[in-house]
């Protein structure tokens, strides 16, 4: 086991788990509660798989109403819950506790409502962030935020964690895209925030509950905003022979005016692992490369791949190809997409998700190099250049005594630059429990007793997800 | 009323919370004092921020700024204009609507979380406010987000900020993304349609990916819907053609280029339609798109409103001449019926002390308010009854 602790489970909580499993019955059907231990193992971890922990017991209801009196109940109890989507946040967001019970919402994954005239979609919040998508497409929408986990990842997790994707450069994260809600309090209380109406009353709580990690309380149905299918879009590549070359091509784009629908980078170590899997056609040659989709009509599309050609000329650039066919954009794509799965073929890694200004990537990635390179470590960079969210990904060996430790301690190491260059810890992923204890590079104590009040505000007892997020020490509860 | 205190650090903005809170006199905290919206503050003393100014970052490379909150919002567009950039969302301004005078300021914008027709694609001040610095009634600084483009470390501060209206802290910093300003723009200009005919060509036309940026319609002698595209000019033509084809059952529309164009969208987002400060009382309402007509409908039918249409249907303005408590009971009845809602932005000040200027919550939702709020002003001292 690793760095990151978790606190001891209470005592009292685990003495009377009979009696809790039986109150859990009493509220839910027997198949929507999961008690015997190896079906529990299958909720033990997430996408972060070095920490591991059964849970009490693990409830998947059906309805909101179902949420409710389970999370009443368990608010009475004093029991803390962990909400799971389809568990796979890289943060050990959805990392269970041997005193808490997981609710997973991958019951509830109808969709509701179509609404193309208000391009709306209310759906339940267990649906994939790609049902969303598969649901509308036919007639002619789709649901933006799209994150390489989505043919898995629900809704429910893409708001806990306010997820982003490829496509959000011009789209928007999670949050720019979710118009109202249905939670669940930890008290039992139902709460409907927003909805088909841009703008809602009163304090943005939408804003708040994106992004808060299982921390406030249980989404059960959300309405979505869905736009209207591009006419077309196409990816080019184009590799560098520097870093530096790289970005400034990046900025010298941006600064003309136009903002491509994605800007993808990988390194040398990234493009090889991701050809060697998708085999996208990825040069091998080149130090980084760029994936640069821009959407429209036909005539659009040769304009704008006209114009970024003029710009990224004076950056010369080594290779210079754009897609030509259907099969061969989506090769491009599924290369970038399934860039963690191929990287995991070959090793195990932890995957870091700062943000940093763009200006700062050249100094960011020696910086990340050496301090790899510092603790006898590999390091294959993936990054969401139009809006500087990098993922390097720190690869080490599990079965090595000590590595994971080194893996996480380079990663902490790759933050904390990431926050001294004027970024964040997290551009997508979220805190969970990975970064739990970097968050006071970040934060002062002002701005974490701040963040926690709110907290207490909304969950008093702090039963909703409490081992994530907040550092141990210093917690009022 | 004393003159505003003028600080111009965040220690001396924390020294002046502190003492509010130790003396329990609440304060009013002003911007340009363009927007006076919300219910009137009772405050001892306001706090003008306009002491506090000056843009801190520009790195236009990176399109992002970051600039003190009392720092004027037109210096802030004349800046980015020269590296032809903005601020996307296309901050209302409010003086020719409420009759105030004065300098909105940054801060000001996204405490109220300014939008404009613009919306529709680009999202409200919320969708590009990415940091802030704020002093908490509890006479603490406290940050939130950052100057980069994605971040989802701790909670989301920065969305609370925005549209909170001073109720939960004293904006100090923000920190907004930006996007290159279009080349060019063109307008389809529909005349003769009703307001239903209007929002089914308008939504039809934001379920193309022709990148529809504005849709608004204004009743009159003949009315007129507008539908706005933005982008390269050869791409704007090209979309203005594709849907005037699709769109060829509500007729041949003229074409509106530039300036033209710019303008009438300047005076649709500033409310112009409705016409200078008058007696009557002004209302914004959100709902559904489709929904949108009926609105219209009832308003004018049961308090002789007058009204025009923004946000493809989904924003209605009103202003509404006669009923005692200005049409209130009308236009809260009818958006708790359609779901959406409504704020009394231009009344007489009488009106605006008895009425909530923002739609009542449900008791759930406004609970769930009232923790948040008191969390970061226990002792209530900044702009009470604002938001109430
Ligand atoms: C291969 C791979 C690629 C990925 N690519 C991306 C990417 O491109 N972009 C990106 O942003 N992320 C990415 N991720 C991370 C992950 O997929 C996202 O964080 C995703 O949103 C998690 O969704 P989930 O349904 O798996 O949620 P879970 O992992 O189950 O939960 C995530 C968080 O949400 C909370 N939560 C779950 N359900 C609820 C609920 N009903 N109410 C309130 N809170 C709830 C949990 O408590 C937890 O904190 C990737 C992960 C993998 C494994
Ligand atoms: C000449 C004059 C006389 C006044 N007399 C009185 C009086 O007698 N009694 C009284 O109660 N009020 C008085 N006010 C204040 C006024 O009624 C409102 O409080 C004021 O209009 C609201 O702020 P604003 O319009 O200046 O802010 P804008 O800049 O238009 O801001 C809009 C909203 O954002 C808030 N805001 C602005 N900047 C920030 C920031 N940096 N951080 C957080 N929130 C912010 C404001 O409080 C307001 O709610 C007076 C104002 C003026 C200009």
């Amino acid at each position: 086991m690793s760095a990151i602790l978790m606190p001891k489970p209470d005592q009292r909580v685990l003495d009377r788990r009979d009696a809790i499993i039986a109150g859990l019955a009493k509220l839910v059907p027997p198949a929507a509660l999961i008690t015997a231990e190896d079906e529990r193992r299958a909720y033990e971890t997430d996408a972060l798989t070095a920490y591991r922990q059964l849970p009490l017991a693990v409830v998947l209801p059906s309805t909101t109403e179902e949420v409710a009196a389970v999370l009443a109940f368990l608010n009475a109890e004093g029991v803390k819950v962990v909400a799971r989507g389809a568990g796979t946040s890289l943060a050990g967001g959805a990392l269970p506790a041997e005193d808490a019970v997981v609710l997973g919402v991958s019951k509830m994954n109808r969709v509701l409502e179509v609404d193309t005239a208000n391009r709306t979609i209310r759906v339940e919040a267990g649906v994939t962030n790609l049902g969303v998508t598969a649901a509308v497409q036919h007639l002619g929408f789709f649901y933006a935020p799209d994150p390489s986990s989505q043919l898995a990842c629900t809704i429910a997790g893409n708001i806990g964690m306010n997820s982003g994707g490829a496509h959000c450069l011009k789209y928007g994260v999670t949050t720019n895209n979710v118009l109202g809600v249905k939670m669940v309090m930890m008290d039992g209380t139902i709460v409907e925030i927003g909805g088909e109406a841009l703008d809602a009353a009163g304090l943005d709580l939408l804003g708040l509950i994106v992004g808060s990690e299982g921390q406030i309380g249980v989404v059960t149905e959300a309405v979505l905003r869905i736009l209207p299918l591009a006419e077309g879009a196409r990816p080019m590549l184009m590799g560098f022979q520097s870093a530096e070359a790289c970005g400034a091509c990046v900025a010298a784009i941006i600064a003309s005016g136009i903002i491509p629908v994605a800007i993808e980078y990988m390194d040398r170590p990234a493009i090889r692992v991701c050809e060697a899997f998708a085999h996208a056609g990825y040069p091998l040659d080149v130090e980084a490369l760029l994936i640069i989709e821009v959407e429209g009509s036909e005539e659009e599309i040769a304009d704008l791949i006209d114009r970024i050609t003029a710009i990224a000329a004076k950056f010369e650039p080594s290779t210079f190809k754009v897609s030509q066919s259907e099969a061969e954009s989506a090769a491009i794509w599924k290369g970038r997409k399934s860039a963690f799965g191929a990287m995991g073929r070959i090793a195990d890694y932890m995957c870091m998700d700062g943000t940093i200004p763009t200006g700062q990537l050249p100094r960011v990635l020696t910086g990340i190099s050496e301090i790899c390179a510092g603790y006898g470590l590999e390091v294959a960079n993936i990054f969401h250049a139009g809006d500087g969210n990098l993922h390097p990904l720190v690869l080490f060996n599990a079965n090595k005594p000590g590595e994971l430790e080194k893996a996480e301690a380079a990663g902490a190491d790759i933050l904390k630059l990431c926050v001294e260059v004027g970024g964040c810890l997290t551009g997508e992923h979220g805190v969970g429990v990975e970064k739990r204890e970097l968050m006071v590079h970040q934060f002062n104590r002002i701005d974490l007793d701040q963040q926690m009040r709110v907290k207490t505000a909304l969950d008093p007892q702090w039963l909703l997800n409490p081992h994530k997020v907040f550092p141990l020490e210093g917690r009022p509860v | 009323m004393t003159a505003p205190l003028r600080p111009t650090s965040e220690a001396e903005i924390e020294a002046i919370v502190a003492e509010a809170v130790a003396a329990r006199t609440p304060l009013a905290i002003e911007g340009g004092g363009t927007r006076d919206i919300g219910r009137p503050v009772q405050a001892a003393r306001a706090v003008s921020t306009l002491g506090l100014s000056g843009v801190t970052l520009y790195e236009p490379s990176e399109l992002v700024l970051s600039a003190r909150a009392g720092t004027k919002l037109s210096e802030i567009e004349a800046l980015l204009a020269g590296n032809r950039q903005r601020l996307a969302f296309e901050p209302i301004d409010w003086r020719p609507l409420l009759g105030t005078s004065g300098e909105p300021t940054i801060g000001g914008v996204t405490a109220s979380n300014a939008s404009g027709p613009r919306r529709i694609q680009a999202g409200a001040a919320r969708d590009h406010l990415i940091g802030i610095r704020a002093t908490t009634g509890r006479g603490e600084t406290i940050k939130s987000g950052g100057r980069v483009m994605k971040n989802v470390t701790g909670y989301d501060f920065a969305k609370l900020a925005a549209g909170s209206w001073g109720t939960l802290g004293i904006l100090t910093e923000v920190t907004y993304k930006l996007l290159p300003m279009a080349e060019t723009e063109t307008t389809l200009v529909y005349e003769g349609l009703d307001a239903a005919r209007a929002v089914d060509a308008m939504t039809t036309a934001l379920g193309t990916p022709f990148e529809v940026t504005g849709a608004a319609f204004l009743p009159g002698e003949p009315s007129r819907t507008l539908i706005r595209f933005e982008g390269f000019s050869a791409s704007c033509g090209y979309r203005a053609g594709r849907l005037s084809d699709m769109l060829a059952a509500f007729g041949a529309p003229e074409r509106l280029h530039d300036e033209a164009s710019q303008s009438l969208w300047t005076a649709i987002r500033d409310v112009r339609p409705l016409g200078a400060t008058g007696s009557d009382v002004v209302w914004r309402i959100s709902v559904k798109p489709t929904d949108g007509p009926q609105v219209v409908a009832r308003l004018e039918a049961e308090v002789s409103a007058r009204t025009f249409l923004d946000w493809s249907g989904g924003l209605v303005w009103a202003a509404i001449d006669g009923p005692a408590d200005g049409g209130a009971a009308t236009v809260r009845t009818l958006v708790a019926m359609l779901g959406g809602h409504a704020t009394l932005v231009r009344a007489p000040h009488g009106l605006r002390a008895a009425l909530p200027s923002f739609q009542p919550e449900a008791p759930a939702v406004a609970a769930i308010t009232a923790k948040i709020r008191e969390s970061f002003d226990p002792a209530g001292v900044l702009n009470p009854g604002r938001m109430g």
